[in-house]
Parts: C-alpha cells; structure tokens; sequence
C-alpha cells in the first residue's frame, strides 16, 4: 500500500464523545425548529450533514450502527415510517465511510460534488419509501439536497474550529 | 500513527458492508411491519420520550418570538380589539339566544316525532406544540395525549370550523392530521341543497378539491359545506370548506371544484377536541374484497 501525505490534517485530529452527541443533539434541534413553507422545502437536513460528516471524518466512532440509531430517532421525531430515515442515514453513513478513504485526497471543491452525491442518494431513498408507501412524491422535497450539500463547507469549518479549540486547550 | 486506521491489526467485528447489509434488512423489515401491521406504536411512544424534551426545546425560539411580539402591542391596537369584540360578542349574543330558542323548539318537534335526538357533544380545548417538519404531510402535534384520554379518530376543531382529526396518540402528545392533508378525506354536504359529497385534501396548506362531482352537478361558487356526519366520525353540521372556483370542462365528465377551507387550518395555536360523539350502529358485514393496502391508512370508515 503507497503512503499518502494527507492533503487535509484535520482527520487526524481527536474528537471528543461530547462534541459528536453535542453536534447531533443540535442537528435534531435545528431539525425541529417550526420550519414553514419555502423554508421547510429549502430546510438542510442538518442531521444527515452531521452523520455524514463523522462517519467520513471519524468513522471508527461513528458508524452505521449509529446512525441507524440516529435514523430512528428521526423518524419518531418525524412521525414518519418506522425506519424511513433509518434506512436513508444507514446509507448516508456506507456513503461517508467510503468517502473517508478518499476525503485525504481531495480538496473542497471535489469533497463537496462526492458529498452531493451521498445525500442525493439519501433523498431519492426517503422519496422512493414515500412513494411506495403513498403513490406520489413531491419533487420540491429534492431542493433541501442542495441546500444540505452546501452546508457541508461551514460545517466543515465550525467543526475543525470547535477540535482546535480542544487541542489547543491540551 | 499517520494513516493507521487503514491498516486491520485488530478486530473491529463485521466489516462496514455486512453491517451495511444488515442495517438495511432491519429497516426494510422495521418498515413494512410498521406499514402493514402498525404493531410498532408502543415502541414510538417509548421513544417519543427520549426525543419530545428537543423537540420542545425547538419551539423556544419560536415561542420566545411570540411572546416579545406580545409584549410590544400598542395600547392602540388593543383598544381596536376589545371594540371589534364587544361587537361580535353583541351580535353573538343575539344569535344565541334565537339559537336556544330553536333548540328547544327543535327538541320539542324531535319528542313529537320521536326521532332519535342529536347528541350533545364536549369540548376539550388544546394547543398546538409544533408542526411536523416533513414537507410531505400537513400535521400537528398538540399538546395533549393519553394523559387527557385522547383517543386516535377524535375530531379537531377550531370555532370556525373542522381542521382535523386525531391520528396518533403519544403519552403526553397527539399527532392531527390536517383535512388538508394529500388524500384526506371528509364525508360533507352542500349547506344549500343538501347535496352530498366528500372533500379531498390537496396536499397544500389553503386547498381542497371536491373529485368525482359530475359537470351537470348543482355546485356554485360560495356554497358552504357542511359535514354530513354519515361516516359516523365528524359530527353533523360543522362548516369544513367553501367553494372559491369550478371549473366545468366538457371535455371531461367531472367537474373540477376548489374549495377554500373554513377553519384556519394553519393560523391558530388554540384547538377544539370533540368527544362523546353518537356511536352508530354497526355496519353490515361485507364480502372481503381486498386486503387493506396501506393507502387507506387513516380512513376510518
């Protein structure tokens, strides 16, 4: 196996149990604020952000069993069928472990297209429970996959402030 | 200890593609028991537990917001309100006392013709704790459940009209389905004429449709629709949608009616609970025809 000189340092950084159950609580929190309208069509989905984000940074610690975890709880939280987003998350975090092994290699730019892809995948999922259970799916629902793909940059960013934090502290 | 973790020196359980496997058959399985045979509630009501205390907590900034809009009224506005609801309150007044009139009246001709007499029905009043933050449905969760004897089919009101009715109850919540829910249906008749038909919810916060209605069918803009109570779950008379627009197209042989719903589906915090409501006799029994498909979910007929 070669060695690669990781372009991006921040994975090799620890990460405290605290801040990933703190991130995911606010993830649901920011879930649960009374999103109406537009803003409900273009609300991220800021816990898929979030699962994706450890499961491609630390995914040792955060795994698919978490996030099928994670994937229930939302879906209690969300009233919507037992295991609808458990299944979706399941696949977002296959998709960010094997996004893991790439993520040393690539830049922003790159990341952010590779993550488009895993969550796209993850709406088209839900979407494609829901239209099975129900018989119609309203095409609006795939706008929050955008907005949810370019959360992933500032997320990034507050993330690797938030380890710095720590490690300057030790 | 750069790039260790790519590395297997120690067993780490299944690989991520077993787990990958078994997560999705888990779901899958959890799914269609959940669709097919609802034998999961209990289980959410047990987690509802762990999640309702954040879910609460989301709707702090909301409520936060309210209250310091509450706290800036001006005293102009409150005076303009208290006028605009002495009025009403004179004019209600009115219209109550001819209604006990009536009712006794009412009540008098039922013993004469000994009809079986309406019965009365009560009132719990709630509020909504939050919508759900799923673009598909339009539901509420309110702020009572088991612990008021909430029952799942109870109907929700406001005091203009039906906004919907129970369809889950959590131990100190209950989720409403919206009549304007996609596919949702209220058995109603046209105040007018006594026509009876049945209102369809369009999946949009301020619409309903009325399908099946033939082209020569005597529907006109601004007719009222009232529940025909015939499905023995929303109680009779209560005003559920107007008609805004019909669309008579004789290219096709239904006419295509919008109506506008009657209650603030979406405007208050403050609902009605009916309870108590006649129980009619049982139906008949049918030739199984079908299995029950999930599509009928909420239809209790």
């Amino acid at each position: 196996m070669t060695y690669i000189t990781p372009l991006n340092p921040e994975i090799q950084r620890p990460v405290s149990t605290t801040l990933i159950a703190t991130s995911v609580l606010i993830a649901l929190f920011l879930n649960g604020l009374p999103w109406e309208g537009v803003w409900l069509l273009l609300r991220p989905d800021f816990v898929a952000v979030v699962m994706l984000y450890w499961c491609a940074h630390k995914p040792l610690r955060v795994g698919i069993g978490l996030s099928w975890t994670v994937g229930i709880l939302a879906d209690v939280a969300d009233a919507s069928l037992f295991g609808q987003h458990a299944l979706a998350y399941t696949l977002l975090a296959f998709g960010g472990i094997a996004l893991h092994h790439r993520l040393k290699m690539f830049d922003l730019r790159q990341q952010t297209t590779q993550v488009f892809g895993i969550l796209a995948l993850t709406y088209v999922v839900y979407a494609m429970v829901y239209w099975q259970v129900n018989g119609y799916v309203m095409w609006a629902y795939f706008l929050g996959c955008l907005t949810s793909t370019l959360l992933w940059v500032p997320l990034g960013m507050i993330f690797q402030a938030a380890r710095q934090i720590r490690v300057d502290r030790e | 200890m750069d790039n260790t973790q790519s590395f297997t020196f120690f067993n780490r359980g299944p690989s991520s593609a077993v787990r990958l496997v078994f997560f999705i058959v888990l779901s899958l399985l959890l799914m269609f028991i959940d669709a097919r045979y609802r034998y999961l509630e209990s289980t959410r009501s047990v987690l509802s537990v762990l999640v309702s205390p954040i879910q609460r907590l989301a709707t702090m900034p909301g409520l936060l917001w309210q209250q310091a809009g509450n706290f800036f009224v001006t005293q102009q506005s409150l005076v303009e309100d208290n006028k605009s609801l002495h009025q009403q309150h004179a004019k209600d007044a009115a219209q109550l006392s001819r209604m006990l009139a009536l009712q006794q009246e009412n009540l008098h001709l039922h013993n004469l013709l000994s009809l079986p007499r309406r019965s009365e029905f009560v009132t719990q009043s709630a509020e909504i704790v939050y919508a759900e933050r799923d673009v598909f449905k339009r539901r509420v969760l309110i702020d009572k459940g088991e612990n008021a004897n909430m029952q799942a089919g109870q109907v929700v009101m406001d005091d203009t009209g039906i906004v919907g009715q129970i369809t889950r109850v959590y131990p100190w919540l209950s989720e409403v389905t919206l009549i304007t829910e996609k596919d949702h249906t209220v058995p109603v008749q046209v105040l007018r004429n006594g026509l009876r038909t049945v209102v369809f919810g369009a999946g949009d916060t301020t619409q309903l449709s009325l399908r099946y209605m033939p082209i020569s069918s005597d529907v006109q803009n601004g007719d009222l629709l009232v529940t025909s109570s015939i499905d023995g779950i929303y109680p009779p008379g209560i005003p559920v949608a107007k008609v805004i627009n019909i669309e008579r197209d004789a290219a096709y042989p239904f006419a295509r009616v919008i109506c506008l719903p009657v209650a603030g589906v979406d405007k208050y915090r403050q609902l009605l609970i009916l309870s108590g409501l006649p129980v009619l006799p049982k139906r008949p029994a049918e030739e199984p025809v079908v299995a029950p498909h999930p599509k009928n979910r909420q239809k209790k007929q």
